[in-house]
């Protein structure tokens, strides 16, 4: 089998779709693209080029930048075993994102997680309801301006919540190179 | 042998009767046949089952009756991260079981939210039911189980069964 490589198929998509910018790390490739183009990008992954399987998919929140939002496509090539990550910018004053539920169906309750915990609207999505928090609750708790916890809110007969006391600060991890003691999780005080 | 005791007296029956209070008598038979139910929400869960089985065999303390349903069971055993979520059932089932009923807090979640400082998950189930027993670890090794599980007999004992029954009997005559 020839030796296939992600870089065709990036010529291939930079041929027929508007791709902003590339990246390369660590051997993976990643497609910043164009939020609008996506849904045909997306069918042309799967269909022309045969990226079957849609890993996950999933939401950052870049707090303080804008655009503010991402979502994240991660597909794999069955046959050639390849990645490919693609990633699409939406700002906050328009969370519509076209779903690809359509496409891949396992999309559907990842995009539904992503609208739970971010917000994001997946037009087109079959039945965008919150998938781990209550219908009904009126936050996204995955948002950055989110505090770690939580807002109370209440729904009589069908969910409460309450802000948890977090003495000494939040439990964090800290990246660091010392001793699991230095890193591991512990009440710290935020700087 | 000469028959020398003055009153009539069955010899057959001495040792087969007990002189007890009520009270005595119905709180040793509650905390000897204390039936579960089992509110394994998470990892807790699989401890209170290692505690169900042959090796921990919770069945010599009477408590190995786990009911799935609350209208039967006498203790819920709340074993697990309660979500905020799930918070609201826990409380419905709990409502559903008759009185007397007991609860136990097995592990750091059920009794406090545990490492849980979230805003998922409610900080300890005795924010909605009323707690008799808490069990710390995470999760707690059935021994601990079975010494909560211990602790709350000792608690029944003490309890005034009968009088609490008698005290609501005649206020409800008079009212």
């Amino acid at each position: 089998m020839a030796a296939a490589s992600v870089s065709t198929h990036v010529s291939a998509i930079q041929a027929k779709f508007k791709v902003l910018k590339k990246t390369e790390f660590r051997g993976e490739t990643t497609l910043y693209v164009e939020r609008t183009e996506i849904k045909d990008l997306a069918r042309f992954c799967r269909d022309t080029l045969g990226f079957a399987f849609l890993v996950d998919l999933s939401g950052v929140d870049n707090f303080g930048q804008e655009p503010r939002f991402e979502v994240v496509y991660e597909l794999y090539h069955f046959e050639q075993g390849l990645h490919l990550r693609l990633k699409i910018s939406v700002s906050e004053d328009e969370l519509e994102v076209p779903t690809v539920s359509d496409i891949w169906a396992t999309a559907d309750w990842h995009e539904r997680e992503a609208y739970d915990m971010y917000g994001l609207k997946f037009a087109g999505h079959p039945e965008l309801t919150r998938i781990l928090m209550w219908e009904g609750y009126p936050f996204y708790p995955l948002r950055k301006d989110f505090p770690l916890a939580g807002r109370p809110s209440e729904m009589p007969d069908v969910a409460f919540s309450k802000a948890a006391p977090l003495a000494g600060g939040p439990f964090v991890t800290v990246p660091s190179t010392a001793t699991t003691k230095d890193r591991e999780p512990r009440s710290r005080e935020i700087e | 042998m000469p028959e020398t005791s003055p009153v009539a007296y069955d010899s057959k029956i001495e040792g087969n009767i007990i002189f007890t209070r009520v009270d005595s008598a119905m709180n040793w038979m509650r905390k000897n046949s204390l039936w579960p139910m089992p509110m394994g929400l998470a990892c807790c869960a699989i401890e209170l089952m290692a505690a169900g089985a042959s090796r921990f065999d919770i069945a010599r303390f009477g408590a190995e009756v786990m009911r799935f349903s609350p209208r039967q069971s006498d203790v819920m055993i709340v074993a697990g991260t309660v979500t905020y979520k799930m918070a609201l059932a826990v409380k419905r089932i709990w409502d559903q079981m008759p009185e007397p009923k007991w609860c136990i807090a097995m592990g750091a979640c059920a009794s406090s939210g545990g490492m849980y400082r979230s805003y998922a998950v409610l900080q300890g189930i005795d924010q909605l039911i009323p707690v008799d027993v808490y069990i710390s670890g995470c999760p707690p090794r059935p021994e601990a189980l079975i010494e909560g599980l211990m602790r709350l007999q000792r608690k029944i004992e003490t309890e005034p069964a009968s009088r609490e029954q008698k005290r609501e009997f005649f206020a409800s005559l008079k009212g």
